[in-house]
């Protein structure tokens, strides 16, 4: 593609800057379904390839189950293979997400996050990743175009190396319609960072070194197969940690943030606002002038780097989590998650929900979630209108 | 990388070492005498575990079951033409 733009700025759409680094890794395979909002990323893919810009292989897929099938064969037998999806489509894949995840094959998805049906509703939030969290994939969070295309190449780099599959998940429309400057590092330089993959002779399907792989296991094993998922995504945070600086020193880019959280505002905050994804930009431009309030911006969610959390939170009075989905008949996703590792009784943390279905999360929100979260009250709300 | 302690990666073929015979709570058991040697059941079978075999004293080949892998689904039973395997407890 714009080859002469590569390694500069350019204005790019979000799904456009995917592609082109999705292009420059250099997958052998892919196969998609095309869903609002994911659909300008798979579109492009498929473009390049027609336009014989790109090596991979392109599989049609007839469905959303059969391109994470498609890929999670392709996978097997030891290639490099990409998809992306959203909502009701990463539903659809949901048995082969939790098969590509037992399995541990290194597959790198992109999930274009949207609401979930009914009612039917194509925008975005974010109850569609936080359906399948529990998959056993490395879920990663972009807050800008950016960080979405670098959380890519990180995420090759820990899938091959942990035989982890990674899920970059973008806030759909938000990112991945909007035009914004980004830098498409060149397939060369990525080369440098993440070289070809070569899984080990007899870890993939070879007719010359026949294996099985997915076998059944019966109760005397499958267990520990669960054990073994679990303490390795755990362990996984610190590889996460340690391949993002690398990647930056590849790319030659500052470093905000150690690849599991960034946390920005002043050393002893009154209240700490917490979110994940796009929302952080909001967020980040609201409290920008107040000396009171910090931010905790969670870049990796799966695995849940609790340590790294609490040792943010613990230096404030409130804590307010703000997040696009929700576990009905329940609280956010996040909330819960952060409740887990806190000290018991220790901290007035509240959780608001926003931006369900693609309601706009103003600035305004912000400030009554701030306001609201001094008063002690421990529960979930509602942000909807102001 | 640390390793998975548990080898997800298998041989080939090894599936077989999990026999699933103990599955079962009834056997289907087959009267030689009734059996007309047709195979159909040897056909049916869903585990596959049924084979045509020459045993001693009878002219024709007949149906023997490897009850490694039998189920107890008892699917041989229902299509017997002539009703010559029956289920009895096996446990």
């Amino acid at each position: 593609m714009t080859t002469n733009m590569e390694n500069k700025k350019q204005i790019l759409e979000g799904s456009q800057a995917i592609a082109a680094v999705v292009n420059n890794i250099n997958p052998a395979v892919i196969s998609a379904y095309p869903i609002t909002p994911q659909t300008h990323i798979v579109e492009k893919l498929a473009k390049l390839k027609a336009n014989g810009e790109a090596n991979y292989e392109y599989v049609r897929a007839e469905s959303e189950f059969a391109a994470a099938s498609i890929i999670l064969g392709a996978s097997a037998t030891g290639v490099r293979v990409y998809s992306a999806t959203s909502s009701q489509g990463l539903l659809l894949m949901s048995e082969v997400v939790f098969n590509i995840a037992g399995m541990r094959l290194p597959i790198v998805m992109t999930c274009a996050n949207r609401a979930v049906s009914a009612p039917i509703n194509i925008w975005n939030d974010q109850s569609d990743v936080m359906a399948i969290r529990d998959a056993g994939w490395i879920h990663l969070f972009a807050e800008n175009n950016q960080e979405a295309v670098d959380l890519h190449i990180l995420a090759y780099k820990i899938a091959e190396k942990l035989k982890l599959p990674v899920m970059v998940n973008v806030d759909g429309f938000i990112l991945t319609h909007a035009f914004e400057p980004v830098i498409i590092p060149d397939a060369k330089t990525i080369k440098k960072y993440l070289p070809e993959y070569k899984p080990a002779t007899g870890t993939y399907l070879d007719p010359s070194n026949p294996v099985t792989l997915g076998a059944f296991f019966t109760p005397a094993h499958y267990f520990e197969t669960r054990v073994d998922l679990h303490n390795d995504l755990i362990d996984s945070l610190k590889v996460i940690k340690k391949e993002y600086k690398n990647l930056l020193s590849v790319l030659g880019r500052k470093n905000r943030d150690n690849g599991l959280v960034e946390y920005f505002g002043p050393k002893n905050p009154e209240t700490i606002l917490v979110a994940l994804g796009s929302v952080i930009g909001t967020i980040r431009e609201t409290v920008k002038d107040d000396n009171k309030i910090g931010v905790l911006k969670i870049k990796t969610y799966r695995p849940f780097p609790a340590d790294e959390v609490n040792k943010i939170l613990l230096k404030a009075k409130n804590i307010a989590v703000i997040e696009k989905a929700i576990s009905l008949g329940q609280a956010g996703p996040l909330y819960s998650d952060i409740k887990a590792g806190l000290p018991i009784n220790k901290l007035n943390i509240s959780n608001y929900i926003v931006g369900l279905g693609g309601r706009d999360v103003t600035q305004k929100m912000i400030k009554t979630i701030i306001s609201n979260a001094k008063a002690h009250n421990n529960k979930t709300k509602f942000i909807g209108k102001i | 990388m640390k390793t998975p302690k548990i080898n997800l990666i298998t041989k080939a073929n090894t599936t077989l070492n999990n026999k699933t015979g103990p599955w079962r709570t009834q056997k289907p058991v087959t009267d030689y005498n009734t059996c007309i040697s047709c195979s159909t059941c040897a056909k049916i079978c869903p585990e596959a575990c049924i084979e045509m075999e020459q045993i001693k004293n009878y002219p024709k080949l007949k149906p023997v079951t490897d009850y490694d892998y039998c189920k107890g689904c008892a699917l041989c039973v229902h299509e017997c033409p002539v009703k010559a395997i029956k289920m009895v407890d096996d446990y």
